[in-house]
């Protein structure tokens, strides 16, 4: 069951189309990672999720039904440009926020307290925000995100400004998150974390399509047959190790196995990275 | 509601400023002494007054034993060379000398002062004015003119002018003076306050702009309900400061006018400007005062009150439309200049007019400059306290707040495009072309 569905969504600004039929599908409960260089579309067409802006035609349902305004307070929106009333007090401005997201006042203020009892943060609750650090900030901006409980968490380049041990802690946050059963979808950069995190991912390059699915279909999809193999030769004290291309595993094992003793034989398969890199550069020229 | 959400953010963000608070107290209290302080000073002005003596070394003669002593100014006639005169001001016998050089063939005409501190402006005023008399009664004895015949001749006038109207029972005496002041006054309340709180406008936007965090608004909000609950939240925030002022206003005039006799006050102003204008000696100071209450009733305060009250929100809401407009287009204060000029000339044009306008209130530029709703708040503020015709009162309010629903409308286009529009130097083209889409 797809809890989030996107058909054929276009948008054109002025003369540049941004978007070129975009479909995607997000699992209920995955987390769902949109890839793509500057400028490809990501954040159209996140804006696009949170009916900042209008697409030109296509579809979006949400839970089966089509998105309207009432899902807003489905949907706990993270942008990349983030930033608070700096003369606020940090509680008021989150119940304030959460207002916003249709939240009634004693909710917002009996869920955040648990927030902040959760993150230990109970001593900033009358600060105003530009007494708090850069990565204390990220911290409220993060509980706003997701105070009023939203099904469908979109977070825009997350990890970028955030401290390592902020990153941390969002991750875990977002794997707890899917846990309880929140769909998640985020846009990023960082590699490393899409294996970490992502189930599905599209891969989107000057606002085209150009991969989607699941993290592990695709790395099969795009490996090259290449073995990492570690073994003892029989005249030979050392080991040795080698990368092999070979296109049958069995046929590899029986080769190394005349050859002398086996340490250990991994496949090889492509990191995210390369496969990004591949694929835009190629789809470029 | 989410739009009362957020009208309720901007306007306790504001109230609970400090800066509100210091100056929604302090202003009440700085008119106050406005009203009081010359009065009471006038009231007290012996205890300030320093006693003066002054030598007069006169030259020619004529004007020995014409100027008086009074409790602070004592004039002393001396026959010594002004040399000698000005010696004995250095050594501290004298504050000043007055001299009077001898003339051939002409009754004197100037006079000096001399002194090691500055004469008090009034002495120089009473010595200047005795002196002018005595020179008028001298000519006129020369011509062979009694002075008192001219003295007795002396009139004032006193032109009443009275506004008549179809009704024949219905005429109602002006007192275009008064009238001028006010208009002045209440055009420049609006002018100004169209700008404060237009300026509040803007600077919110560019705030919420350029801490980013209107995305995260935007993703809950439409921008239009954003951008109209920032305009009507601080739209309170005036009101709640007008309110405050008034209250403070009276209350304060209450309660000095029970501890300080206001009677005496008035009358004390009067027989003040008595002895500066002679003129108006034979002007009873219980007369002044019920002309004073004349002026006041002659002026329909409740309808200046009401048209105050639309006019600031017809001409706040279309101004501060278009300062969010521009809040919205730009990334910082400093870019704003481009954009803000021309509007705000728009509004400068019948401050600039209003002497003009004040001086013929029913001539065809007023007339116009007060149904343009871009300039009508300020030129109908100028106008109002002289009584304007029902039906253009409507006319001008209908126009200005039609004009501000077609501009929040485009206002709203612009802010939309632009509060998620960063580090682009934008242009009026760009603008227009937001407009369109």
């Amino acid at each position: 069951m797809n809890f989030l569905e996107i058909k054929d969504v276009n948008k054109t600004y002025e003369t540049k189309q941004v978007l070129h039929d975009i479909s995607i599908s997000v699992p209920k409960q995955s987390i769902y990672g949109l890839l793509g260089p500057n400028g490809a579309g990501k954040t159209t067409l996140i804006r696009i999720l949170n009916q900042i802006t209008m697409p030109d035609s296509g579809q979006i349902f949400l839970d089966g039904k089509p998105l309207s305004k009432d899902d807003i307070a489905n949907i706990g929106y993270l942008p990349e440009e983030r930033g608070l009333y700096k003369k606020m007090k940090v509680s008021e401005q989150a119940i304030y926020l959460a207002q916003l997201k249709g939240m009634d006042k004693q909710e917002a203020d009996k869920r955040l307290r648990h927030w902040f009892i959760k993150f230990g943060i109970q001593n900033w609750w009358n600060k105003k925000v530009e007494e708090l650090s850069k990565g204390m900030q990220q911290k409220i901006q993060f509980i706003v995100t997701v105070i009023h409980e939203p099904k469908l968490l979109i977070f825009d380049e997350p990890f970028s400004g955030f401290d390592p041990i902020n990153v941390n802690l969002l991750k875990n946050e977002i794997l707890e998150l899917r846990e309880k059963g929140a769909t998640i979808l985020f846009s990023t950069h960082n590699m490393a974390s899409v294996e970490e995190l992502c189930d599905n991912i599209m891969l989107i390059n000057q606002g085209k399509k150009i991969l989607e699915g699941s993290v592990s279909d695709i790395k099969q999809q795009y490996k090259q047959h290449k073995y990492d193999v570690v073994y003892k030769p029989f005249d030979c004290s050392e080991v040795t190790r080698l990368t092999v291309n070979a296109t049958n595993p069995n046929e590899l094992v029986r080769d190394i196995i005349n050859k002398g003793e086996i340490v250990s034989l991994n496949e090889i398969l492509p990191s995210m990275n390369d496969i990004f890199i591949n694929l835009v550069s190629s789809s470029n020229n | 509601m989410k739009i009362g959400i957020i009208i309720k953010r901007e306007y306790l963000t504001r109230v609970k400023k400090r800066s509100f608070i210091i100056w929604t107290f302090l202003a009440p209290l700085f008119f106050a002494a406005l009203m009081f302080l010359p009065a009471i000073l006038m009231l007290n002005s012996e205890k300030f007054d320093e006693k003066k003596t002054i030598a007069v070394c006169d030259e020619s003669t004529l004007f020995l034993g014409k100027f008086d002593n009074t409790d602070v100014n004592t004039f002393v006639y001396i026959e010594s060379d002004i040399n000698d005169a000005k010696n004995m001001v250095r050594e501290g016998v004298y504050d000043g000398v007055l001299y009077i050089p001898r003339t051939e063939l002409n009754l004197p005409v100037n006079a000096e002062i001399y002194s090691m501190k500055q004469i008090p402006m009034t002495l120089s005023e009473y010595i200047n004015s005795t002196m002018q008399k005595t020179i008028e009664h001298q000519k006129l004895l020369a011509s062979g003119i009694d002075p008192d015949i001219v003295k007795a001749a002396h009139t004032t006038i006193n032109v009443q002018s009275i506004r008549m109207s179809e009704n024949e029972n219905v005429e109602k005496k002006t007192y275009s003076e008064f009238e001028f002041m006010l208009g002045i006054f209440l055009a420049m309340v609006i002018y100004f306050v169209i700008f404060i709180f237009g300026g509040q406008v803007m600077r919110g936007v560019i705030e919420e702009k350029t801490n980013r965090i209107i995305e995260v608004i935007v993703s809950s909000v439409k921008p239009f309900e954003l951008m109209m609950g920032k305009i009507i939240g601080i739209a309170f925030v005036g009101l709640t400061q007008f309110l405050l002022w008034g209250v403070l206003t009276l209350g304060i005039y209450g309660i000095v006018s029970t501890f300080l006799p206001v009677q005496d006050v008035f009358s004390s102003g009067s027989v003040m400007s008595e002895q500066i204008m002679e003129s108006a000696a034979d002007t009873d100071s219980q007369e002044m005062l019920t002309q004073v209450f004349d002026v006041i009733h002659s002026i329909n305060f409740k309808a200046i009150l009401w048209c105050f009250l639309f006019y600031f929100i017809g001409g706040y809401f279309l101004y501060s439309a278009m300062f969010a407009a521009i809040g919205a287009a730009v990334d910082s204060e400093t870019d704003t200049q481009q954009f803000a000029t021309p509007i705000s000339m728009l509004l400068i044009i019948p401050m600039v007019c209003s002497t003009v306008i004040a001086n013929a209130p029913d001539s065809a530029l007023s007339l116009w400059l007060s149904m343009i709703p871009f300039t009508s708040p300020v030129a109908m503020m100028l106008r109002i306290p002289f009584g304007v015709p029902i039906w253009q009162v409507v006319v001008s309010v209908a126009l200005l707040f039609a004009t501000f629903v077609v501009f929040t409308w485009l206002a709203g286009k612009v802010y939309r495009t632009g509060i998620l529009m960063y580090g682009k130097k934008v242009s009026w083209k760009e603008i227009f072309k937001w407009i369109k889409y």
